[in-house]
């Protein structure tokens, strides 16, 4: 049954669609007729600066399009911000907002304009377009880069004590070993910021996905469950693993993730389980980052079958409540072209390669992102699973700090989050669950 | 937005005795003169409180909503974690109002002595309560840290150290309240030193003629006859310690795990995650839990205060 609130939000949507519809039936607006564009991003100073960036090289060649930058809140407050802007049709022209899983729960067909086939994704490279796609329809084009989600390492640690990164999860527990002798924290948790957890679990989902290529389809359709697939319950045993060994740093119950990201970059800490997007930003107050942290995926058990897992970039989507459509995509094919992603590069070091045709990372890149590249390059990485589907629970994060302060053990924690997931899916509707 | 509103109307209790004279002035006035008032609590009070019910009844993405029937009560009893948080909440309701009784009451006796600085000593005891509850989490969540944090380098002179308040499952809930009392008891103590300072002088000199020392004051006079304040003092803590938030929410977001999550805080996980007809149903709960205690609680103890 349909409330009144459905009702409102099909009438909103016919209007945005008549608009739509009358300004796509006009020819382009005369030129030097000026159009004012919003665009919504959120107000981390990495996004911020991006954001800027591109909109400053986009303006001298089309001085008729003025771009307003408007800034929302990051995280699940932020999500709340542009769902119910949207909802309200109350959204800026365009937005930028993660790809993946969390653009599903936007309801992009009846909030976001259609781009399928549309010029404006011309330089988007092919593989991309799954994560910004929802029931065979195109939304968005990416913006920034592509990144890790592994273990970010201190390379001088690394070469002070003469390690290798490790291949194999057991060489990394050798590793880790030799660093706790050596007086360091081996691996740094900062459970205050409590998403900070996730890392073990979530990018780990390479190896899960190349023992079991199809896990991911299956979990979307309620077949595979966590707790019942060995494969994917190792996430969950790595963190017991090395809380148990005593390999994390004094306090990290209640430490923060600008104090892991220090004790990482200052040399406290070997290994920090991380996204390499955290990096850039830090790069002013620590130029060092540049070189002295580096990347690797979370290892398995076997040596051959090494990789990582790849966090796709986030997305400039169109609110379907826009008046000015042929401006809107103007800018969108500036943000994925090499001219867009160059200017990008300018203002934030790139923490991964772009997904735009023609894009290359430049050569003073940070090791970060050259580790990340060569991961690529040799074909060895998988999306991780929010990037697959749109199954994803929301208490993960509070599970993964009951795991990895050894408050609940693997399985059950594996378990527990058996049971978020289908309370997610359920409430998203999924079929199947 | 449910459970705030429903505080303060047992507390309407007071003006009860003059009835027949309001009854007088309403006749006075137009009743045009009751619309403002009304339309206000008619559009932010009972139109969301009626359509919370509804919605609760829904699965509902802001786009659009399913009517579901029960099946989010069902989902959200069966939420994993609503047992601890239950418990969390009562632990924490208990003891941050108990505590505040026991301390409010000692200090209340302190301050009403005679003593230098009294009054400077009164505006020290209650400055926390002017501050903001968010600051206070934050500021506490630093000096709580092991090692550099403040409190840990004071209690390391009495060989406690090291130890991570906030980040150890078995301390983070305790901790939280400790705070918590030390921002409110300044509250319980001026409703304790208006509650003493009303005991008539008569009762202290009676028990002076008896020989009586200062510890028969405080059993046999001032005990019994603050209870008025104690029962003040109970209902605004318990309150506040059945809806508490926002100290939880900067100190410990709930965590580690779940281990000092509370209602609120659950519920305010699911409406994040954009369950919004989970949550509301969550908070439909919390409404008649809380009203369930507070209303009998409230017409007790009112009660006895009139006997």
């Amino acid at each position: 049954m349909k409330t009144f609130h459905g009702r409102l939000g099909a009438a909103l949507a016919a209007l945005a669609l008549a608009t739509t519809a009358a300004c796509g039936g006009d020819p382009a607006p005369a030129a030097g007729e000026p159009v004012t564009l919003t665009f919504l991003v959120d107000n981390s100073e990495t996004t911020l600066a991006t954001a800027k960036a591109v909109v400053d090289a986009f303006q001298p060649a089309n001085p008729d399009i003025k771009i307003e930058i408007e800034t929302r809140p990051q995280g699940t407050e932020g999500d709340n911000v542009v769902k119910t802007r949207l909802s309200t049709g109350d959204m800026t022209d365009m937005f930028w907002y993660n790809s993946g899983s969390l653009l599903q729960a936007l309801n992009p067909a009846q909030s976001m304009a259609d781009l399928t086939g549309d010029p404006a994704l011309a330089n988007v490279q092919d593989s991309y377009l799954s994560v910004v796609t929802q029931g065979g329809k195109a939304y968005g084009v990416p913006i920034s880069t592509a990144g890790g989600g592994g273990i970010l390492y201190n390379r001088k640690v690394y070469a002070d004590l003469g390690l290798q990164p490790p291949k194999t999860w057991a060489e990394f527990t050798a590793n880790n070993e030799k660093v706790k002798a050596a007086g360091l924290t081996p691996v740094i948790s900062t459970f205050k910021d409590t998403w900070t957890s996730q890392l073990f679990v979530l990018g780990d989902f390479y190896n899960v996905h190349t023992a079991l290529p199809n896990f991911a389809a299956d979990y979307t359709a309620n077949k595979a469950k966590y707790a019942a697939t060995p494969a994917a319950m190792t996430g969950f045993q790595r963190l017991a693993d090395v809380h148990q060994k005593g390999f994390l740093n004094k306090g990290f119950g209640s430490a923060t993730l600008d104090e892991g990201l220090r004790m990482l970059v200052e040399g406290k800490g070997a290994h920090y389980p991380m996204l390499s997007f955290l990096l850039p930003p830090l790069l002013k107050d620590y130029p060092q980052v540049a070189t002295d942290i580096g990347f690797f995926g979370i290892p398995g058990d076997d040596p051959a079958r090494n990789g990582a897992t790849i966090w796709e970039p986030a997305a400039v989507y169109v609110a379907r409540s826009t008046e000015h459509l042929a401006a809107v995509k103007k800018f969108l094919a500036f943000v994925a072209s090499p001219a867009g992603t160059d200017a990008q590069t300018k203002a934030v070091a790139p923490a991964g390669p772009y997904r735009v045709k023609g894009s290359k990372l430049p050569e003073d890149a940070i090791q970060v992102a050259k580790d990340l590249q060569a991961y690529i390059d040799r074909d060895a990485t998988a999306p991780a699973l929010e990037f697959l589907s749109p199954v994803k629970g929301p208490a993960l994060e509070q599970i993964t700090v009951a795991v990895g302060s050894g408050l609940t053990p693997a399985a059950e924690g594996a378990a527990q989050y058996d049971q978020d997931v289908a309370k997610q899916a359920k409430q998203l509707g999924l079929a199947g669950w | 937005m449910t459970k705030q509103d429903t505080r303060p109307r047992p507390k309407a209790g007071p003006a009860e005795p003059d009835r027949p004279q309001r009854r007088k002035a309403a006749a006075a006035y137009p009743y045009a003169f009751y619309l403002p008032a009304g339309i206000v609590y008619v559009v932010i009070f009972l139109i969301p409180t009626v359509m919370a019910f509804y919605f609760s009844l829904t699965r509902w993405t802001l786009f659009d909503s399913t009517f579901v029937g029960l099946e989010n009560f069902a989902d959200f009893f069966a939420e994993q974690n609503l047992s601890i948080g239950f418990r969390n909440t009562l632990v924490y309701a208990v003891l941050t109002s108990g505590l505040k009784v026991v301390l409010g009451m000692l200090l209340g006796v302190l301050l009403t002595s005679r003593l230098r600085l009294r009054g400077f000593l009164r505006s020290v005891v209650f400055f926390p309560v002017l501050v903001s509850t968010v600051a206070v989490g934050i500021t506490f969540s630093v000096l709580l840290k092991p090692d550099t944090g403040l409190v840990d380098r004071a209690l390391a002179l009495v060989g406690v150290s090291g130890h991570d308040w906030l980040g150890d499952a078995t301390t983070a809930l305790l901790s939280v309240a400790l705070v918590d009392v030390w921002k409110g008891v300044g509250l319980a103590t001026v409703i304790y030193i208006a509650g003493i300072l009303s005991i008539p002088p008569d009762y202290y000199q009676a028990v002076e003629v008896d020989g009586g020392t200062a510890w028969h004051r405080f059993r046999h006079v001032t005990l019994p006859l603050s209870r008025p304040a104690t029962y003040s003092v109970i209902i605004l803590s318990f309150i506040g310690g059945l809806r508490s938030f926002d100290l939880i929410w900067t100190m410990t977001r709930g965590g580690p795990g779940f281990t000092s999550d509370v209602i609120a805080s659950i519920i305010y996980k699911q409406y994040q995650a954009g369950f919004y007809g989970l949550s509301t149903a969550g908070n439909v709960m919390l409404f008649l839990v809380v009203s369930a205690i507070v209303i009998p609680l409230s017409w007790f103890l009112g009660r006895r205060e009139i006997a």
